[in-house]
């Protein structure tokens, strides 16, 4: 464990070994040196956070226990409310807004102990998959400034990979948690739908959004999730059931197990370098002791499709509340209508406009049936391949991303072009299923490759299983 | 669903989600969305007949919770990140009338 680490860091606090404050103004020292060249915030809170760090240390000067995240910094997707701190969404639209409450995961990590370091960029609305929709310019990659961090949650990823903060949380409604982990070369998880609070989550898709961390290593991400899962009594979608202990599994190994290879995630359109770390953590899972099996599942082809359906249907719904009457931005106008239109014409982006025009047609009299009904009936087949495939292994492990981190403009033109980088990644947001990146080695470039590794509803601890053993067999 | 989409149906769909479009802005966005949809045709030509849809991965029912008071949001600190408020309310522009 490097001292580096979020476990390392609250070991050391609780203990009385190590300071919040000193902590926090090291990392605080590397934000100040690297953050013009990346972007990865929107906002570093450094008051707000020194607060923080200080009472962190005063508690363990009154002998009490701050908590499993002591003193460590983490940063924040900026579409997670954070109460009297703005929070944007990378949007015009809510530039200078100040949310009046917590979100339900914030308040965790600070009863927690954790120190928030600032809110990260994102595409506008978590709508993208390399920040380059944002608002407010594009975050870099730290592997390589000429390329893109990934997205949406590109300014999480591109915070841990950068020594910002050992985590961050990001939220993943089609791989935005996934596909910029993997592109950054950290391990990044979407847990299952309604295991994590999604109260003050910025609402994008919300039949798909699910809050997640990103963190350097695989235990960090296992601690991140067990402080900010388990149910939340403001979520009607959240589950009863507490998530479980993680860490305790973590080194349990994967004697025994059943992992499959998705077959249908090989070979088209996947990097011959990346499905070669693929086949390269297979065999190491297999030299671990668990039997490895290429696997069908056919409805994954269809995923791309019905997700292209189903996010911007919900996200037409969901962002019509931005109208200029009750926060954010309003462009003046002699009447309301007018004044809405102005309000959401300059406000939003061009691939927010997109995707509400998509979600809008695709609910619209006459093609409801022929587009959205049939993308729900797609997902329901989805489910029941996952489900056929799950009564034979334990996981699925596929690529996160079909490429490495691509340069900046290459797909930002096309939007169908970057609607193929999550190819790999909706299905498990449509089946409401986790899914985790866990580094794996680099392309021929030296570029980071992510690993996906799939489980079914509530199957996080074989998920971290597996992540963990492939973890282990780069050491 | 298999005669590419229109310009003056995005036109519609623009109006419908209250977005105003330039003329080059209309041209552009009706391209790029009639390539999603054509993308779509993969699910057109499936078998779905009797394939219930499946709109939420979490079949909670009747989330019910004892009926007492909690803690609201402070109205003066939500109203005072409104764009125009007037005597503890959002004020809006005529939504009827002349201006309207």
């Amino acid at each position: 464990m490097s001292a580096g680490t979020a476990a390392a860091i609250a070991g050391a606090v609780r203990a009385g070994e190590r300071r919040a404050v000193d902590v926090l103004e090291e990392h605080l020292a590397r934000i100040e040196a690297r953050e013009p060249e990346i972007h990865a915030f929107n906002l570093v809170t450094t008051d707000a956070a020194r607060a923080a760090a200080a009472a962190v240390d005063e508690q363990v000067a009154r002998g009490e226990d701050p908590g499993p995240l002591a003193g460590v910094p983490v940063a924040l997707k900026d579409n997670l409310c954070t109460r009297g701190i703005p929070t944007t969404c990378s949007s015009r639209m809510l530039e200078g807004w100040a949310p009046p409450y917590d979100a339900t995961v914030v308040e965790r990590l600070a009863a927690a102990g954790a120190v928030v370091v600032g809110k990260t960029n994102l595409d506008e609305f978590a709508m993208g998959s390399s920040t380059e929709h944002s608002a407010f310019g594009p975050t870099r990659n730290p592997h390589d400034t000429s390329r893109v961090p990934g997205g949406s949650s590109g300014g999480s990823a591109a915070a841990v990979a950068a020594g910002f903060s050992p985590i961050a949380l990001g939220s993943d409604t089609g791989g935005s948690i996934r596909q910029p982990a993997a592109l950054c070369g950290v391990v990044g998880v979407k847990p299952t739908y309604g295991r994590v609070s999604r109260l003050g989550l910025i609402a994008f898709g919300s039949s798909l959004d699910q809050v997640g961390p990103l963190a350097a290593d695989v235990a960090d991400a296992a601690l991140a999730c067990e402080v900010i899962g388990g149910h939340d009594p403001g979520d009607s979608t959240s589950l009863p059931e507490p998530f479980p202990d993680l860490r305790a599994h973590l080194d349990d190994g994967v004697e025994g197990m059943r992992v499959g290879i998705v077959a249908e995630l090989t070979g088209d359109g996947i990097s011959p370098d990346v499905a070669a770390q693929v086949r390269a953590a297979a065999e190491a899972l297999a030299a671990a002791g668990a039997s490895v099996e290429e696997i069908s599942v056919p409805a994954v082809t269809y995923g791309l499709s019905a997700y292209y359906l189903v996010a911007p249907a919900e996200a037409s719904s969901n962002l019509a509340r931005y109208d200029g009457v009750r926060y954010g931005l309003r462009v003046e106008a002699p009447n309301s209508v007018e004044m809405m239109e102005a309000t959401r014409t300059e406000g939003f982006g061009d691939e927010v406009k997109r995707r509400i025009m998509l979600g809008t047609y695709a609910l619209s009299a006459g093609y409801y049936d022929a587009f959205y009904g049939k993308a729900l009936k797609v997902r329901t087949l989805i489910r029941r391949d996952f489900e056929a495939a799950y009564s034979k292994v334990d996981v699925l492990i596929s690529p996160t991303s079909p490429t490495t981190a691509f340069r900046f403009g290459e797909r930002s033109a096309d939007p169908m072009a970057m609607y193929l980088s999550d190819v790999c990644t909706i299905v498990a947001n449509l089946a409401g299923h986790p899914a985790m990146s866990v580094p794996y080695g680099t392309d021929a470039e030296g570029l980071p490759v992510g690993v996906q590794v799939m489980a079914p509803a509530l199957g996080e601890v074989p998920m971290f299983r597996v992540a963990a053993a492939l973890e282990r067999s780069l050491a | 669903m298999t005669e590419r989409l229109t310009t003056a149906e995005v036109a519609k769909v623009a109006e419908l989600a209250r977005l105003r479009l330039t003329p080059e802005e209309l041209e552009r966005f009706t391209d790029q969305l009639a390539a999603v949809l054509d993308h779509a045709v993969d699910i057109e030509a499936l078998d779905l007949d009797g394939v219930e849809p499946l709109a939420h991965p979490v079949q909670l029912t009747n989330v019910m919770r004892d009926d007492e008071p909690g803690e609201v949001l402070d109205r003066e600190e939500v109203l005072a990140q409104a764009p125009a408020t007037e005597e503890g309310q959002f004020r809006v522009p005529p939504v009827l009338g002349e201006g309207a």
